[in-house]
């Protein structure tokens, strides 16, 4: 039972952290009608931002709210220098653009960085496992990511339902020419969109450079999860991605961890051992063709509602 | 006068003559193809082998038996379709006469059919692949390195000397991980309580592995993820409350280069190599000497490995004096291994895999740095363990 409670909230919290990715994702694909490859690497700037600063700083907080900054900032300087020329174009331009992006942003971070990668250790106060129910021992860092994402998360519901720039972002998914139309400075509001996402991105990169490593192309693997929850939660949607990043999230970490036993027990060791990652890695993509089947625009949509 | 004259003449014949002999008319170059991973997250794998195969080629004053050497650095991206395309390109176009390199077993894999096909020689510097020591062995494969399960057998083998009794293994799905965790059980006495494979390369956050890892209750766990996914796996465990109170033991999975972003968290880890820096022979200590003062870093095992095969390939140039269109006498000059390798006595067995010693390491912290001691010779002369299986057709 206390492995069954210590996998879900495994689940969560990379589920959350999903969130951060997918959110800045479905945001710029669903406002500005752009496909992104790109945003893995301000994924992997933020990381990079984040350790070097806690480095010069010499704490871990004020690292990670400069590396938010910095990355808010390379964000909006991309959409100003790049991405415009993208609008409005074929997805087919879209996808060539940003991957060139991506090896650009690849071969800057080996120039500046060098190809080693770097490391940001998690401070000594959250470099330990806590008791979060009685017999449950749980990281305290991945507690933190759990309470941070979550915050973030609230902070973004309110942002999007319950401001002005909030109306225009969600006006703006539902229907671009029309908010254009009405006088709304669209260029100004795609830069600050594209900088939201970028700033999202390299909390959720920050976020996850202590447990996994900072190095080049550490954006490109998640990124294929955060496109697919960008998929099944609707694309342009908050609340979808929210939703979605959690299923993600849960399937996939949940799947890794029981999925094996089961296969082992219908299947016999062997077949079951080499089976089991193959298919609960199939899982999510699995989970993305049903919803697709039943609602090809996604849970929520967001020009439907 | 005309005395001197004649002995000028004479001293200028004798230095030219190695080149108008006929039997290096038509051998102008040494072309060697080596083929590693230059971009991506293990880059600096692939930079380190490359960095001791061409400090390899300084110390033999850039010849080998007389002749120049050209190498071309390809790079695989960690692929098996690329690193096949790349090994074709090296012997069809660039008509290389050896080809090195090769961090992963699947890339090699995929890769040996052209090189081999071609009949050029090929010494793998570190994928273990076991197949092509055993059913697949070719006269054409040499390797400097060992079979995926070789390492782990050693660990197991101590583990077995400690006492261990139950154990959790954890590594990736592919080739070479499955090898591994085998090798690791074919050996180990205790109870192997579970095992784990997780999507390689893709999967980063081992927590779900993890957690069935501590709910175990298992005495130890060993584990294998070379590379980037070595931090991020030690990172987590120490993160999951693993570290102190579950001993880890592994292979391949920290050395020089993830080190210095393993920290704290590697250490007390143990593990089991053919290698290490701190071997005394003079060969060893003039490699990793000369490997510091001119890259500024401690050199890897994939290092000391592509080293060796660089020296290996000088060998048998030597050895045949720089004629390498008679193939049998190349194989026979390779076969004799006769260089100084570092890792001390070198020799090949049947399967032109070495016949070494393995040695037990333990990560320590001395002053700030951290680096890996030797603490044991877990076994000595250890024959490659598929040679059997290999008819050497």
């Amino acid at each position: 039972m206390t492995l069954f409670i210590e996998q879900c909230l495994n689940g969560l919290q990379f589920g959350l952290l999903l969130f951060l990715l997918a959110a800045g994702l479905t945001l710029v694909f669903g406002i500005m009608d752009l496909v992104n490859l790109a945003h893995g690497s301000l994924y992997m700037l933020g990381a990079y931002f984040a350790a070097t600063f806690a480095a010069w700083t010499g704490s871990f907080v004020f690292g990670a709210v400069l590396a938010i900054v910095a990355t808010l900032l390379v964000g909006m300087a991309l959409e100003v220098i790049a991405m415009r020329r993208l609008y409005g174009r074929d997805h087919l331009d879209h996808v060539l653009g940003t991957f060139g992006l991506i090896l650009f942003f690849d071969e800057a971070v080996r120039l500046i960085w060098g190809a080693g990668g770097l490391s940001l250790p998690v401070p000594a106060w959250l470099n330990r496992s806590i008791e979060i129910l009685p017999g449950v021992q749980y990281s305290a860092y991945r507690f933190a990511i759990i309470i941070v994402t979550l915050a973030v998360a609230a902070f973004l519901y309110i942002l999007v339902m319950r401001t002005r720039v909030g109306m225009l972002i969600r006006a703006g998914a539902s229907n671009r020419e029309m908010v254009g139309a009405l006088g709304v400075n669209i260029k100004l509001l795609y830069t600050l969109v594209f900088g939201l996402g970028a700033a999202l991105a390299g909390l959720a990169g920050m976020i996850q450079a202590p447990i996994l490593t900072v190095q080049i192309g550490m954006g490109e693997n998640i990124l294929i999860l955060a496109f697919v929850i960008t998929v099944i939660g609707g694309i342009g949607s908050i609340r979808g991605a929210f939703v979605a990043a959690l299923l993600v999230g849960f399937i996939d970490t949940l799947g890794r961890a029981f999925f094996p036993q089961i296969l082992v027990e219908l299947l016999g060791r062997q077949a079951g051992s080499t089976a089991a990652p193959a298919l609960s890695s199939m899982m999510i993509y699995i989970l993305m063709a049903v919803i697709l089947i039943v609602k090809p625009q996604g849970l929520f949509s967001a020009n439907s509602r | 006068m005309q005395k001197t004259l004649l002995a000028a003449s004479a001293a200028l014949l004798l230095a030219v003559s190695p080149a108008v002999s006929p039997a290096f008319a038509q051998q102008k170059s040494v072309k060697i193809g080596f083929v590693s991973t230059f971009s991506g997250p293990v880059a600096s794998i692939g930079d380190d082998m490359r960095n001791a195969f061409e400090l390899a080629l300084d110390h033999m004053g850039r010849k080998m038996g007389g002749l120049p050497v050209e190498v071309i650095y390809e790079d695989d991206t960690l692929k098996p379709e690329v690193g096949k395309q790349k090994a074709e390109k090296l012997v069809e176009s660039d008509k290389v006469d050896f080809v090195s390199g090769f961090i992963w077993s699947n890339v090699v894999y995929a890769s040996y059919k052209p090189i081999v096909d071609a009949k050029t020689f090929l010494v793998i510097a570190n994928a273990g692949e076991t197949r092509l020591a055993g059913e697949n062995c070719s006269p054409f494969i040499f390797s400097t390195a060992w079979t995926n399960d070789q390492n782990p057998i050693a660990v197991a083998d101590y583990m077995n000397q400690k006492g261990v009794k139950s154990v959790y293994l954890i590594g990736p799905n592919y080739a070479a991980g499955k090898e591994n965790l085998a090798g690791f059980k074919s050996a180990f006495k205790g109870q192997v309580i579970g095992e784990d494979y997780t999507t390689w390369p893709s999967q980063l956050d081992f927590s779900a592995e993890l957690a069935k890892a501590k709910a175990s209750k298992a005495e130890a766990v060993y584990m294998f993820y070379p590379g980037a996914a070595g931090v991020q796996f030690l990172n987590q465990y120490a993160q999951a409350g693993l570290k102190g109170s579950i001993p880890l033991y592994t292979t391949f999975s920290i050395d020089s280069l993830s080190l210095p972003r393993q920290k704290d968290a590697a250490l007390g880890v143990i593990s089991a190599l053919q290698w290490a820096a701190d071997l005394p022979n003079d060969a060893n200590k003039k490699f990793v000497d000369d490997f510091k003062k001119k890259f500024g870093s401690e050199p890897s095992f994939y290092a000391a490995q592509s080293y060796d095969a660089a020296m290996l390939i000088g060998s048998a140039v030597a050895g045949v004096k720089g004629n390498l269109s008679d193939k049998a006498a190349v194989q026979k000059a390779l076969e004799k291994a006769d260089f100084k390798s570092v890792r001390g006595d070198f020799k090949f067995g049947s399967n032109h895999y070495p016949t070494q010693n393995f040695y037990m390491q333990e990560v320590v912290k001395v002053g700030d740095n951290y680096t890996q001691k030797t603490i044991a010779t877990a076994e000595k002369n250890v024959p490659n363990p598929h040679a059997a299986k290999c008819s050497m057709k």
